[in-house]
């Protein structure tokens, strides 16, 4: 009766998988493998091994690679200190409000932010340092993306930290270590997999941002997820496009699968 | 378990119940098809008193819907389930859509007032004859400037962007055609070659101009640029128009060496109900007056000649958007290159962004 009752609730949710994860996967596997003229052919792929596509990967990642650094080095501290409060519930809720704004209206109070006429550089500018360049640079690209995934990094570090069980800690302080002992040989590996979950929301995401890089860096920055607008909308080249949209799930899965799996190791340790 | 089974059960049912409703709708709209027709153009794109006058003109009653790219309105016919009687495509769009076999023939014998149009902005590459589409705006790509923060020069040249003084002033419109176009008639070579090695100078050309690019941006230039975040900007003249009216600092010039010239035209999608209204909205659109009143509103180039003659002095004999014919000699439409050019003319301009930094 249970295994029976249990796989006809399973019709709806294989049918979602098949219709909404499957088949697009497949189908941008397969357009990849499709060239202008609609044949068979591998050149998408070989012209994305051996091009600038290349150097667009790098750079994709080494900004993602910063963008999860920086976010990461915030979010950390930030969940701990929460975790302290009083009112952490209250205050969790206050990180996480901003997100329930649209990303593209965020971007554009940035343009606004940091313009050359924008409170940003006024203030320089009283202070005495002078107007400076802020938009389009490196510096408001990684700024203003690491705004924008702080509380996807906050969120699973806190449940993290919520969950440790405080008695773990007096007892590190009973038996005489310190502080910065206890962080890096208690809390932190306790807590990893909300980092490693936390990285993962972030990383990943970052790779194929497209919006900010023309709003924020003026295409300044550019990663994969421009090309793949770019082969979508402009030059309708759908099979260069899916061929790059097919790299990153491959790249998301090898992150998906080396984070993953640790943290798998974790939980049965936790069971044991 | 049964709560489950019913939430599925109620879920299911109202699917259905959308389902049909869908349906009623849809088949309530098509049977209506002979007094109502559907406008699909640009937003912002029309002086809406004329719609209702065309209303009471004919009886027909206007659905007016608009959209923000030529892709997004390609798309949305291409699927199907539309019935846009008239659509506005710009030029490389209608070569794509009579490809794709997506637009109808116009009967010209029902559009008697085509005899008001300027003969140069007809018969051009992109439609041969007119079959299926007539121009309703045109315009240039130039650049918009802010004297105020230029001096002296007037941009009569392409190559005044590369002037050492623009240090980190200039934005570029994110399209690759406009800017390679631009890399291209900097050179005096035509913003439609497919000569390779034209192509590779003027990448590198546009290479050098990068110590004065701010940035590569979209629509927003026109609030960059209506800021003054900006004193520069290479850019469409209808958008020009737009930054010029809210910013009076600003100016207008299009480079002697050439630039683009580009329509946006009417044309028939196959999807259409209302053929025979959609050819009375072309003409009514076509009537001299008529195309006065609306390029007076919206403020772009308009391809009638008639009308044009009925416009104030004050805007027919502005050169920065009637420029005489010494410069419309000079400019180039967009000829349909095909999808292996446009990707490598793509492909060279997303290499110019990457090697931007």
């Amino acid at each position: 009766m249970e295994t029976r009752s249990r796989n006809l609730f399973l019709i709806p949710y294989a049918f979602w998988i098949a219709l909404f994860v499957i088949a697009p996967v497949m189908l941008v596997l397969f357009f990849s493998f499709r060239g202008l003229d609609g044949g068979f052919t591998l050149s998408n792929w070989t012209h994305f091994f051996t091009s600038t596509y290349f150097q667009l990967t790098l750079s994709s990642f080494w900004y993602a690679f910063l963008i999860t650094l920086f976010a990461l080095l915030i979010s950390y501290p930030t969940a701990l200190i929460l975790t302290k409060t009083k009112h952490k519930q209250l205050w969790l809720l206050l990180i996480i409000v901003p997100s329930w704004i649209n990303i593209l209206l965020k971007v554009y109070a940035f343009l606004g932010i940091f313009g050359t006429y924008g409170p940003v550089n006024a203030l320089l500018e009283t202070m005495g340092i002078g107007t400076q360049q802020i938009l389009f640079t490196d510096f408001s690209f990684v700024f203003v993306s690491v705004y924008i995934f702080i509380p996807f990094m906050i969120l699973p570090i806190f449940n993290a930290l919520d969950k440790l069980n405080p008695t773990l800690v007096d007892a590190s302080r009973d038996l005489g270590a310190s502080s910065w002992e206890t962080f890096r040989q208690v809390i932190f590996p306790l807590t990893a997999s909300g980092v490693k979950a936390g990285c993962q929301l972030v990383f990943i995401p970052s790779l194929s941002l497209f919006m900010i890089t023309r709003l924020i860096a003026g295409n300044q920055v550019i990663t994969l997820g421009t090309a793949i607008e770019q082969h979508f909308l402009v030059t309708q080249d759908w099979g260069m496009g899916s061929t790059i949209a097919v790299f990153l799930i491959a790249v998301m899965a090898v992150i998906m699968f080396l984070t993953g799996d640790r943290k798998r190791g974790l939980a049965n340790e936790k069971n044991v | 378990m049964k709560q489950l089974m019913r939430m599925f059960i109620v879920v299911t049912l109202a699917v259905v119940v959308l389902l049909i409703g869908v349906n009623y709708l849809n088949s309530s709209q098509s049977t209506s098809g002979n007094d109502t027709l559907t406008v699909f153009n640009w937003g912002d794109y029309i002086d809406e008193d004329l719609l209702t006058e065309f209303e009471e003109e004919t009886g027909i009653r206007v659905i007016y819907e608009t959209f923000d790219s030529n892709e997004a309105m390609l798309t949305k016919i291409e699927q199907g389930g539309t019935t846009y009687d008239i659509a506005v495509p710009s030029e490389y769009t209608i070569d794509k859509m009579i490809e794709q076999e997506l637009l109808l023939e116009l009967d010209h014998e029902q559009l008697p007032n085509m005899e008001h149009l300027n003969p140069d902005f007809m018969d051009l590459s992109f439609d041969p004859g007119n079959a299926y589409s007539i121009p309703y705006f045109w315009g240039t790509v130039g650049i918009v400037y802010n004297p105020t923060v230029t001096g002296d020069v007037d941009f009569s040249s392409w190559d005044d962007l590369w002037n050492e003084e623009f240090e980190n002033e200039i934005l570029l419109v994110d399209g690759a055609r406009e800017i390679m176009g631009m890399g291209l008639n900097s050179l005096g070579y035509s913003l439609n070659t497919k000569d390779q090695s034209e192509l590779a100078a003027a990448q590198e050309k546009l290479l050098t101009l990068s110590p004065n690019i701010k940035a590569i941006v979209g629509d927003e230039m026109k609030m960059l640029i209506g800021n003054n975040e900006a004193p520069i900007g290479v850019v469409w003249s209808g958008e020009a128009a737009d930054m010029m009216f809210e910013n009076e600092d600003l100016d207008y010039a299009i480079p002697e060496e050439g630039s683009n010239l580009w329509f946006d035209n009417m044309v028939i999608p196959k999807t259409a109900d209302n053929i025979e209204g959609a050819h009375q909205f072309i003409n009514f659109m076509l009537e001299p007056e008529h195309a006065a009143q609306n390029a007076e509103y919206v403020g772009y180039s308009t391809p009638n000649q008639s009308g044009f003659e009925l416009l104030p002095a004050e805007i027919s004999e502005d050169e920065r958007f009637y420029p005489d014919e010494e410069i419309t000699d000079r400019l180039e439409v967009y000829d349909n290159l095909g999808q292996e050019m446009l990707s490598y003319y793509n492909e060279l301009f997303l290499e110019f962004k990457i090697e931007l930094r």
